[in-house]
């Protein structure tokens, strides 16, 4: 509770007025799998979306991909594709639909969607077991999803 | 110098692809009893698999040795933990367990079978519920917690004294509902991961999620002793656990939705041999 109203005061001091059109995920327009439009209006950071996809915390991509640019994070998974190379494959725009809802653009994708809050079969609360509670938000709020496309598009090679 | 370094990947990848598939080799327990441990697949999956393999070849060569020798395997003093409740007398009627059944070798022939489905209670039983039942009604004992370590060790026994039997429960006639029920969960994408059973240990066994080498998700070697927490760990923890690393909300042990899930995956392993109890990470 007192986390999640630090995280809200620490977001309106963040972003300021940017924090008022902040697309909620209910709202994102895919088109073709891709998103066009920035989620937040503010540019993404692409060292704190390195950050994010590596840490298992937080984005935990790594899970499922290797990333040769994150050599220095271990145990990195084989589920997915590798991720090199993988901003001269897809579009800004493509990467944004594929980190905010991947099952848009590859039909019943086995990748979590990170932005999305409804439609799951017994979401729990986190790690718990527990059922989910008031306190459910999507895997990655809206600027880390833009800090994680940023990132990706840096992976030209 | 671009597709140079595609072929130094792609030659990366491959090593990496082979380095996790599951190893080549060969279970011999105490050095005597040869183990089954893959098999030309069962019905219940022979449209997804050539093979069913245990777990035990997803696991480091140093965890495969543990298992196969019984001074090494920590699950077998669980096991002996089990064959002294095995003796112990408790309950209205003074009875222990070898009072009726008399030496646990008797029961050889019973973890393989299980779940299964009981004509008189006119439901499928697990292991943990037919000895629950033994103590409740025969007994006149307390039931024991469906996962607490008095039953694990029991279930320990069980499969030890059936070690080098092959798994053979029946899923069809009065069962058949209950495997279907099983088989729906398995196919489930649960959580706010919307990960199912068959994304992982169907789709991806062999292959790496983060530090964890994906299994077929065997049960045949259950209860398994895991390095990981120092104990022995009963079928259902399992699946919760499982379950609830797809921030799902899990099901408790002993559920239905367990019971009809234990007789699925164990039919995906028709024809592996019981190891348990089995040693894993
Ligand atoms: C549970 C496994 C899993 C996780 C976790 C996961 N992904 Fe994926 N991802 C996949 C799979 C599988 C694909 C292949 C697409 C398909 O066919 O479903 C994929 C595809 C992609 C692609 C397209 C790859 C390409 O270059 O063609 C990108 C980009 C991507 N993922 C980014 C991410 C990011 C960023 C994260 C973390 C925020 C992430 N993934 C987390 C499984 C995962
Ligand atoms: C008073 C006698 C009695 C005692 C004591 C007793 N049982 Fe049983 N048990 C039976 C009988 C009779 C059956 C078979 C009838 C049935 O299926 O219900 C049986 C069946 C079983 C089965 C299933 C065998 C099969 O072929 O499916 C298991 C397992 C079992 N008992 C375990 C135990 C354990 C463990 C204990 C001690 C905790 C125990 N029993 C105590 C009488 C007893
Ligand atoms: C996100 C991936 C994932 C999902 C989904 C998942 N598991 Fe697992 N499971 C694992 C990992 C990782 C392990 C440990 C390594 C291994 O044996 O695969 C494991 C282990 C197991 C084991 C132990 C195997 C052994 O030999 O000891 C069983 C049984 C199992 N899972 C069953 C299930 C069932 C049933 C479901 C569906 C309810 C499920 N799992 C869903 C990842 C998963």
């Amino acid at each position: 509770m007192e986390r999640k109203f630090l995280m809200i005061l620490t977001l309106a001091a963040s972003t300021g007025a940017a924090f008022a059109t902040e697309i909620p995920p209910s709202d994102v327009i895919f088109t073709d799998g891709a998103v066009e439009a920035s989620l937040t209006g503010v540019a993404g950071d692409p060292e704190n979306g390195r950050l994010i996809v590596g840490d298992k915390g937080v984005g935990n991509c790594v899970a499922c991909h290797e990333i040769s640019d994150l050599a220095d994070v271990p145990f990195q998974g084989t589920v997915g594709p590798m991720l090199d190379g993988t901003g001269a494959r897809w579009s800004e725009a493509e990467l944004r639909g594929i980190v905010s809802n991947a099952k848009m653009m590859f039909d019943e994708s086995m990748m979590p969607s990170f932005y999305r809050v409804d439609g799951f079969t017994r979401p729990g609360n986190e790690y718990t077991g527990e059922a989910a509670d008031d306190s459910f938000a999507p895997l990655l709020d809206a600027q880390k999803v833009e800090d994680v496309v940023a990132y990706l598009t840096t992976l030209k090679e | 110098m671009k597709r140079l370094t595609a072929a130094l990947t792609a030659g990366l990848m491959a090593a990496s692809m082979v380095s996790a598939d599951p190893v080549d080799d060969t279970l011999v327990l105490n050095g005597e009893t040869t183990i089954v441990t893959r098999i030309k697949a069962p019905e219940a999956v022979a449209d997804v698999f050539d093979e069913v393999i245990s777990g035990w070849h997803f696991r480091e060569e140093e965890t495969r040795a543990m298992q196969a020798d019984d001074f090494d395997n920590p699950g077998m003093i669980f096991a002996e933990l089990g064959e002294d409740l095995w003796n112990t007398v408790e309950g209205s009627e003074d009875k222990s367990c070898a009072s009726c059944h008399e030496s646990p070798d008797n029961m050889a022939e019973v973890r393989p079978g299980y779940p299964k489905w009981n004509e008189d209670a006119g439901e499928v039983r697990t292991l943990e519920m037919q000895i629950n039942d033994c103590r409740e009604n025969r007994m006149g004992a307390e039931k024991w917690k469906y996962t607490g370590g008095d039953m694990v060790n029991m279930t320990a026994l069980l499969a030890s004294v059936s070690r080098g039997r092959p798994v053979n429960v029946a899923i069809d006639g009065p069962a058949q509902s209950t495997w279907e029920a099983g088989k729906e969960l398995y196919y489930t994408r649960f959580g706010q991961l919307e990960l199912s059973c068959a994304n992982c240990h169907e789709e991806n066994n062999g292959r790496m999620i983060r530090a964890d080498h994906l299994s077929q998700g065997q049960i045949n070697g259950f209860p398994v002793y895991r390095l990981k927490n120092a104990k022995l760990n009963a079928v259902h923890d399992r699946f919760k656990g499982c379950i609830r690393d797809t921030r799902a909300e899990t099901f408790e042990a002993g559920s239905p939705e367990f019971i009809a899930l234990e007789l699925y995956v164990a039919s995906r392993g028709n024809g592996l041999d019981v190891e348990g109890p089995a040693v894993r990470n």
